[in-house]
């Protein structure tokens, strides 16, 4: 396994939405590659044929019935909104550009 | 009479049902010690939020009913009047949750959690929301975005984490239950090092809905209180099946108080208690380990058949731990954007666009810890590292179950001390995240397999509580009430009383003399 390198972190940091300042790039990255270097014996503990835990205690199927339920209400939904028009979140542009 | 703020939860409520106390009278004794010690530079800063007016209602209102008498007065729940302090972690209506990050600054929740509603329903006043590691990420509350608690023993040390205000409050007389969450150990080890009492329930006994989510499949609320039978009344209270937690048992809650009253005979005739050879020596403080010994001494002396077990894959648990909770944390996350709630930061400069509003948002709305929890489970996802990590490290937590399954064919419960370490001091571990995640290193194997576990206090080293943690298989939280009280009565014989009241005394003026 390789090394945490800062390029790796400055992408993680792109998938993850979380705008990082080169200072920041640069700690993020030193303290990952000590805590990725101590978790990495992991990938040795756990031979193939050992089955994957998702939940410690699974319970498949679970279903309730198919009637409306309690919802919130687009007034409740919106009152904690940054901002909103009508019964809508509204967002700046989702594309670059006009 | 024993001050109002020093009495049980189970001693107040009966005082209340006995008509010898009011409701308001307890909730206002309350409110004043929190305006004494909790608030100044040197306060305990154990809360977010004091919920003043709804409490003194909701007290006002069950003292009404209960001077009224007849069938409304009689359907009233046991613990109907005592206060209770709630994690900021669990939303509820009319008060902020914060989760203690500047994300969530300001927000509302437009409902209430499963547990909010039930003590609504049983007429507990709830004092307020408590601080903690922001989103439940640290383990000494240093962590919160409005300051860190201070531990009520030493205020210059950690009161634990992430519930490290949950813990406090109830050390520091603040209020007599609370609510918490264990994700890793955030109920268990501050109590440990609070000297209090914090159980962390079987996986699916309470509900999560309504418990900002950390790790889906670790997280799990419950009790945090000063004696093993007020945890037990209300992890009773907060139990059982509920339709909106797909993880949710569909089982009936076990008799914890019925357990809780055995185990207060000090007896353990026939009980095994298994030693966990890996959760013990080196690491552990010789404090704690001696405190630990004499704790075997007195549940054997007590009749209870001491056996060593052996959890040779704990050795990975730690490591599974932060690749699972992280993977976790860096999808149950995502949601705070700044699009539909919470904190929203526009970019100072370059093009306005919502790609770059949830960047700078999250890069302004977020702490450093949990930052790098989100990038290291981004990590631990992404292509070409996802067999290697976050599947070895599910398979991983088969091989902790198998272990527990193998010790609990020798054993009834599990013994280990909760936490290595008595309280470290404010500041000294801030800088280095993998000293501060060692701290979880015993609490984490019970939420890798889901079993429930206990922490109760075992004694003083150098003037600081240590914690003694019991575990027992899955839906047998029961056997922990059991071994728990009969440990915490067995000490408490030792110490002529119990170990909260060696706490040295807060008093308002240690905190007025700086305002």
């Amino acid at each position: 396994m390789s090394a945490i390198s800062r390029e790796d972190v400055a992408h993680l940091a792109q998938l993850a939405h979380i705008e990082m300042s080169d200072a920041e790039l640069d700690k993020m990255t030193g303290e990952l590659g000590v805590i990725v270097e101590s978790i990495a014996s992991v990938s040795e503990a756990a031979s193939a044929d050992v089955p994957a835990t998702t939940h410690p205690i699974a319970l498949s199927n679970v279903f309730r019935e198919d009637v409306v339920g309690e919802t919130l209400t687009a007034e409740e939904a919106l009152m904690n909104a940054p901002d909103s028009v009508d019964t809508r979140f509204r967002v700046p542009a989702i594309l670059d550009g006009e | 009479m024993t001050d109002i703020i020093h009495l049980s939860a189970t001693e107040l409520a009966a005082k209340l049902r006995a008509g010898e106390l009011t409701s308001v009278a307890a909730v206002q004794a309350h409110l004043d010690r929190i305006a004494a010690v909790d608030g100044g530079e040197r306060g305990v800063h154990a809360f977010l939020h004091v919920n003043t007016e709804e409490a003194l209602a909701v007290a006002a209102e069950v003292d009404a009913i209960r001077a009224a008498g007849g069938e409304a007065a009689e359907a009233l729940h046991p613990f109907a009047g005592v206060p209770i302090a709630i994690k900021d972690l669990i939303v509820t209506k009319g008060q902020p949750t914060t989760a203690a990050s500047k994300m969530l600054e300001g927000w509302m929740s437009p409902y209430d959690a499963t547990v909010i509603t039930k003590i609504r329903a049983a007429k507990l006043p709830m004092l307020g929301k408590t601080n903690l590691d922001e989103f439940a990420m640290g383990s000494s509350t240093e962590h919160s975005a409005y300051g860190p608690t201070r531990n009520p023993w030493d205020l210059d040390r950690i009161p634990g984490g992430s519930g490290g205000g949950s813990a406090a409050a109830v050390a520091a007389f603040e209020a007599p239950l609370a609510l918490g969450t264990d994700t890793g150990g955030s109920i268990r080890q501050p109590g440990a090092v609070t000297g209090t009492v914090g159980v962390k329930p079987t996986y699916g006994g309470v509900s999560r809905y309504g418990a900002i989510a950390m790790a889906s499949s670790l997280d799990q609320i419950g009790p945090v209180t000063r004696t093993v039978l007020d945890s037990a009344y209300l992890h009773e209270l907060i139990g059982g099946h509920d339709p909106a937690d797909s993880t949710s048992l569909n089982e009936p809650v076990p008799a914890l108080v019925a357990a809780a009253e055995q185990g207060a005979s000090g007896d353990m005739t026939g009980v095994r208690v298994g030693v966990i050879k890996e959760l013990q020596g080196e690491g552990y403080e010789a404090g704690v380990q001696a405190r630990f010994d004499e704790s075997l001494e007195a549940l054997r002396a007590a009749g209870a058949e001491i056996v060593e077990v052996s959890c040779p894959n704990f050795k990975y648990a730690l490591g599974a731990y932060y690749l699972i909770m992280p993977s976790e944390v860096s999808s149950n996350l995502a949601k705070f954007d700044g699009v539909r709630f919470g904190t929203r930061v526009l970019p100072t400069e370059g093009p306005l666009t919502i790609e770059r509003v949830m960047g700078s948002t999250r890069a302004a709305g977020f702490g450093d810890e949990v930052k790098r929890r989100i990038i290291l489970g981004t990590y631990a996802l992404s292509a070409g590292y996802y067999d290697a990590y976050y599947g070895s490290a599910q398979k991983v937590r088969t091989l902790i179950q198998r272990d527990f399954d193998a010790a609990f064919e020798l054993a009834d419960v599990l013994i280990s001390p909760t936490s290595p370490t008595v309280a470290f001091e404010l500041g000294s571990k801030t800088d280095d995240p993998l000293a501060m995640y060692l701290n979880d290193v015993a609490t984490i194997p019970a939420n890798m397999a889901g079993i429930p576990g206990i922490t109760v206090p075992g004694g003083l080293s150098e003037g600081l509580p240590v914690g003694i943690q019991f575990l027992a298989p899955v839906r047998e939280d029961a056997r922990l009430y059991r071994a728990g009280a009969a440990l915490e009565k067995l000490l408490e014989d030792t110490w002529g009383g119990r170990l909260i009241d060696q706490a040295p005394e807060l008093s308002a003026a240690t905190t007025e003399e700086v305002r």
